[in-house]
């Protein structure tokens, strides 16, 4: 579905990823998994339009997508929940739930799917005209991955949602991106928590300095001695 | 004295409401593009002259009865000023600021300054004229001032209220700014493109992000700017009888001045900011004693107040950079 081949991103003339390629097949979740500053977020950014390449291709459902604006790509079906979960902190849940499905035209579906992103997350439902500033990181990082499900993505491409979130949270959390892949949706998964991480994934990338150091499946990796040393904290 | 407060009252908002619907462009554009946009006073300045054109279009009718001259006319004369700055202003992005939007941030500001200068010499040496033809016989020319259309019901009228005498352009000129603030209210709150606008703002990246094409909300933004622009400068024309093409320069920097008091970026500012600062050089002109208080010097007394309010106060009166609290 999604193919990256011998991608290169520069901040400048200073590479953060280095000729990387991958795949993420239909239906499955690929994590992407690598220490801060490893280029994960580059990576996404590319995806979606929001750096150009220096070289190498996006392949999108058999389509060259690198090089088309921004929007493009959201239209194409590939939604993205960026780091930090980037919310409008200002406008209220359901401003927020709107701006997500600003690609879409179907005003009945939009409020269908917004009423699924409630049944999903019931705080926002029943908070959805406060500001979305005022919710709790757990519930922001809800908001931020029900904004993205808004564009109906066919690739839903999540930045770190674990991050600054309590363990239950984080449970919740990795519940609900199996419940999307349940329903159809693929997902590209960033990661520093590779235990949570790699526990859902059909597959595993893991990057070091702007290069894929291995992949494989993701219980090869939750196994592998090399990923419990550097991401598992095991010695 | 009441009476003397009352009428400068009056007279300071008209003057202020015509910095506020100029100020709005400074602000929407800066919010969404962090670009002082210093061509935006020669926008106001087109449309200005785009309504003078249009009138000479229609024929130069003098004699139109007082309710044509303000159901067909006046509305004809904005929607024709309107076309011209939204116009200017598009083109203007696209060209000048456009291809600069990755360069170092000095480069769109002197570019700015060259598209000011280019519509000034533009408006002085081709107004009437086919460029590089000829003349168009019975147009003027703008080397000077042009005499601004009177409207029947408006130009010359005023309107008596207690000791308090109103011109009608005040009128308009509040007026115009009312129904301004309305609309601006309803794009930026219930408009898809408004909310794409304030998403823009606060979070470039994030709005691309929703599917947002930004290109486009620029334009929306100079759009809106350039349009209010227009309306202020058929209220400029109507207010002094005349327009010329270097009226731009210091309405130009008062708006802007209104825009950095209210508070860069946030609309509600600009409004307020306009209305303080016109306030501001009414009360001066008639409450300063002695050769302080005379009209030469309320240009410095605006600018003394921009400059208090920068010290104490520098996010503006309203605080920079919300463009969704309209
Ligand atoms: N906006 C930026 N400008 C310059 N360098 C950046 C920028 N963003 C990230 N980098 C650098 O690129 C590299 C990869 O960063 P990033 O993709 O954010 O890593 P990760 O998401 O894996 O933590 C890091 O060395 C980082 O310092
Ligand atoms: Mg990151």
């Amino acid at each position: 579905m999604l193919e990256i081949k011998k991608m290169v991103v520069a901040y400048g003339r200073v590479n953060a990823v280095k000729g990387i390629d991958f795949t993420v097949e239909k239906g499955q979740i690929v994590s992407l998994l690598g220490t801060n500053g490893a280029g994960k977020s580059t990576t996404l950014r590319a995806i979606s339009g929001l750096l150009k390449l220096v070289s190498g291709e996006i392949w999108f459902e058999g389509e060259r997508i690198d090089g088309q604006p921004a929007h493009k790509i959201v239209e194409r079906g590939i939604a993205q929940s960026p780091e930090g979960r980037r919310l409008f902190r200002q406008m209220s849940v359901e401003d927020n739930l709107k701006l997500g499905a600003y690609s879409r035209k179907d005003a009945g579906g939009i409020k269908s799917d917004m009423d699924r992103v409630y049944d999903l997350f019931p705080v926002l439902g029943e908070r959805r005209t406060e500001a979305a500033g005022l919710f709790s990181g757990g519930e922001q990082q809800m908001l931020a991955i029900g904004r993205a499900m808004m564009s109906r993505p066919k690739l839903l491409m999540l930045d770190e949602p674990s991050m600054g979130l309590s363990p239950i949270m984080t449970q919740t959390i990795m519940k609900t991106i199996q419940d999307l892949q349940a329903d159809g949706v693929t997902i590209l998964l960033v990661e520093q928590n590779a235990q949570a991480a790699l526990s859902l994934a059909d597959r595993g990338y893991v990057l070091e300095v702007g290069q894929i150091m291995f992949s494989d499946t993701g219980k090869a990796l939750l196994g592998d001695d090399r990923v419990r040393k550097a991401y598992l904290g095991a010695d | 004295m009441v009476e003397l407060f009352f009428q400068q009252l009056i007279n300071g908002l008209s003057l202020g409401a015509l910095y506020a619907l100029i100020a709005v462009g400074y602000t929407v554009v800066y919010g969404i593009v962090q670009l002082i946009n210093f061509a935006h006073g020669e926008i106001f300045m087109i449309g200005a002259f785009g309504a003078f054109v249009t009138w000479m279009l229609l024929g130069r009718p003098t004699d139109w009865s007082v309710a044509t001259s303000l159901l067909v006319l006046l509305p004809l004369m904005i929607i024709g000023g309107m076309v011209a700055s939204v116009a200017t202003a598009v083109a203007t992005e696209r060209f000048a600021y456009r291809p600069l939007r990755n360069a170092p941030r000095l480069a769109p500001l002197i570019s700015a300054i060259g598209v000011s200068v280019f519509l000034q010499e533009f408006v002085r040496l081709f107004f009437g004229t086919i460029p590089f033809v000829g003349r168009i016989p019975g147009w003027p020319d703008a080397k000077s001032a042009v005499p601004f259309p009177s409207i029947p019901g408006i130009s010359g009228q005023t309107i008596q209220l207690g000791g308090v005498l109103i011109q009608m352009p005040a009128i308009f000129t509040l007026g115009a700014l009312a129904v301004s603030t309305v609309f601006l209210w309803y794009f930026v709150n219930r408009t898809k493109t408004g909310r794409a606008m304030v998403a823009t703002s606060q979070d470039p990246d994030t709005a691309r992000l929703m599917g947002i094409n930004v290109d486009r909300v620029i334009v929306a933004a100079f759009a809106v700017g350039a349009a209010l622009a227009a309306v202020a400068g058929v209220a400029h024309g109507l207010r002094y009888g005349n327009i010329d093409f270097r009226m731009g320069f210091l309405a130009g920097l008062k708006a802007f001045t209104a825009a950095v008091l209210g508070g860069i970026g946030n609309i509600n500012g600009a409004v307020v900011g306009g209305l303080v600062l016109g306030l501001a050089e009414a009360m001066a002109t008639t409450f300063i004693p002695g050769q302080f208080g005379s009209s030469a010097w309320k240009d410095v007394w605006a600018f003394v107040l921009l400059i208090l309010v920068l010290v104490f106060r520098p996010q503006g009166l309203l605080g920079a950079k919300v463009v969704d609290r309209a």
